[in-house]
């Protein structure tokens, strides 16, 4: 009657334990042995069957034979193996003597790959575990949302470039950076015999800062380095002229209003030397007629 | 109800809505049971009441110019940081206690210059390339950083031969998907070690209208925002990965700027292109990262003791109310 189930489960009616796929059919039977659904390997179209299955890890030997056709309940006799590989085998050996060779094989190599995949399982259990922490699609949403509002509040470069100039002001930087202006106004903080000094620091700083000019990446270099040095004479003698409050403040004004009259010297404006320059000189005579 | 919607003049899908429409003051659009012109009234409704507030508006300035100089003064609008709950633990600058605290916390002997910060910079498990290039960025932009793979390591085990090697900073960065999400920092002869989530990583190349490779000085730090407590030693934290004496010649500087409980780290080069102007580059990685967690001692999830847990429920309940 096995060759009877078979001709109706295996090949014309439906079974459903049999699983289709393009190159191969699968049985999901449980105590199939290898897993595919074929003549020998069917444990409903055997009645001659037996199979290694792990429970716990622990491995046991089922076995079915035709006595027991008829008492489902009995059906499947379970033997424990040892948990010695060797012997484990033998027992395999031993229950199974007399019984196809196929069966002994199969069995005998299902029982192989069961003890390897729990020694990997024991193996693996000792190394660290990771885990796996569910994303709370809700939270992640909002988390998102809240930062882009917090990027845009936070204005970042405003917010960097407000550090650094404070950073500038409080002298942090030292003797780096030379903005004439702004040493101008600490000497203006002090007194003015201190000023003279400071005047005199700045054009040792003035050469320092040429080399600093130099290293800069974003500078062009557009002016050559003759014309720094001239410009930097004038420099000198304007500044030992000067030490009042008015021509700094008129300097200030006169450098906002020079960036729309002289378009052509735009990208030396950075240098902030050359501009004062320009500006002294037509500040002079007024400044002049202010002394007399 | 019904006879509300039968009293309007002109009501239907063709004709524009007159100019002024009373709705008699006990209709309410929600109860016209047809979709449709449900709809139409409630466009109405809306139109009328955005009128009514244009019209609001109108009188207001009006009024204010009308008044001159001696109109109240502009309202300032009210900002998520302006509404802030205030903190108790908010660091005020002149606390001595507070100052007391950090003169002798784990970051004292970084602060007194008597270390120099050296940096292990790792990964999770099996990095994939996103997150390896990320790390070899990281490590470009904190000086005096290496980078070692995982391979399967204890961190339990990594920690004794890292302080036995000087390291004083370890940095792990967790991987999830391809891209790194995590981020544990652990300051190592024994110090605090702050969990992070890492989110909006960008590498280098991702950046727009960047400049060219950090070099190799020591840039400048900023920490903005750190006003509480608990802010103020994740500041410390930060400060303290970098070595303490910035080379200003290099004009680079990293950022770390804390906002509404998300530190945005940027890195840039800066020029000063006059006394009140600067220009900023930004070189470098970006990423965001949000506290999940501070401990007191190094890395050890079980047994360690916490100093403070991000909570959800209890401390996510106010929008105005943040803890760094």
């Amino acid at each position: 009657s096995s060759q009877v189930v078979w001709s109706m489960l295996g090949n014309r009616q439906f079974c459903s334990y049999k699983m289709t796929t393009k190159t191969q059919n699968f049985c999901r039977n449980e105590y199939n042995l290898t897993g595919l659904c074929n003549r020998s390997s069917c444990p409903l179209a055997n009645s001659q069957y037996a199979t290694v299955r792990e429970e716990k890890g622990r491995c046991y030997l089922y076995m079915k034979t035709i006595e027991r056709a008829a008492f489902p309940r009995r059906l499947w006799e379970r033997v424990l193996l040892s948990k010695n590989y060797e012997k484990a085998l033998e027992e395999i050996d031993e229950n199974l003597i007399y019984w196809p060779r196929f069966i002994r094989h199969k069995c005998k190599q299902r029982f192989t790959k069961i003890t390897q995949y729990l020694i990997r399982i024991r193996k693996l259990t000792l190394k660290r575990q990771r885990k796996l922490v569910p994303l709370r699609r809700k939270i992640e949403r909002r988390e998102n949302r809240r930062e882009e509002k917090a990027l845009i509040a936070a204005q970042l470069d405003n917010a960097i470039e407000k550090e650094l100039l404070e950073r500038l002001k409080q002298d942090t930087y030292g003797d780096i950076y030379n903005f004439p202006i702004h040493a101008f106004d600490k000497a203006l903080q002090q007194q003015d015999a201190e000023s003279e000094s400071e005047s005199d620091a700045e054009r040792e700083e003035e050469e320092e800062d040429d080399e600093d000019v130099d290293k800069r990446e974003f500078v062009e270099a557009e002016d050559s380095e003759l014309s720094d040095f001239e410009d930097m004479d004038k420099l000198e003698t304007s500044s030992e002229e000067e030490q009042e409050e008015e021509e700094e403040v008129e300097k200030k004004g006169s450098h906002s209003k020079s960036k729309g009259k002289t378009p052509l010297k735009g990208p030396a404006r950075r240098k902030r030397p050359y501009i004062e320059i320009e500006y002294e000189e037509e500040t002079e005579p007024s400044t002049k007629t202010k002394a007399a | 109800a019904a006879g509300g919607s039968g009293t309007v003049p002109g009501e239907g899908s063709g004709p524009p809505a007159p100019e002024r429409v009373l709705f008699p003051p006990t209709f309410s659009v929600s109860e016209i049971k047809n979709k449709q012109r449900r709809h139409f009234m409630f466009l109405r409704w809306k139109q009328q009441q955005r009128k009514e507030k244009l019209a609001l508006k109108k009188k207001r300035r009006k009024e204010r110019e009308a008044l001159g100089d001696k109109a109240p003064p502009k309202a300032i609008p009210k900002t998520i940081e302006n509404q802030r709950v205030y903190d108790e633990t908010t660091v005020d600058p002149n606390d001595e206690e507070v100052a007391f605290d950090e003169a002798t916390d784990e970051f004292a002997p970084y602060f007194n210059r008597q270390t120099v910060p050296k940096i292990l910079i790792t990964t999770s498990d099996r990095p994939r390339g996103r997150t390896v290039r990320f790390c070899e960025q990281l490590a470009t932009v904190i000086p005096n950083s290496h980078v070692y793979y995982r391979r399967g390591l204890a961190l339990k085990r990594i920690i004794p031969q890292c302080i036995a090697r000087d390291f004083t900073d370890l940095i792990v960065i967790n991987e999830d998907r391809k891209i790194p999400n995590g981020l544990v920092l652990s300051h190592l002869p024994d110090g605090p070690t702050a969990h992070f989530r890492m989110s909006s990583v960008r590498l280098r190349k991702e950046i727009k209208r960047k400049g060219k490779e950090p070099t190799e000085h020591v840039p400048e730090v900023i920490l903005n925002n750190f006003t509480t407590r608990l802010g103020h030693s994740i500041g410390r934290m930060f400060a303290a990965l970098f070595p303490h004496d910035p080379q200003f010649i290099g004009r680079q500087v990293a950022t770390f700027h804390n906002q509404r409980d998300y530190i945005f780290f940027r890195f840039h080069r800066y020029i000063f292109k006059s006394e009140k102007k600067v220009g900023i580059q930004e070189l470098g990685p970006r990423f965001t990262l949000k506290l999940r967690s501070l401990q007191k001692g190094t890395f050890d999830s079980k047994f360690g003791e916490y100093e403070w847990i991000h909570k959800r429920r209890e401390m996510d309940t106010s929008r105005r109310k943040f803890h760094l």
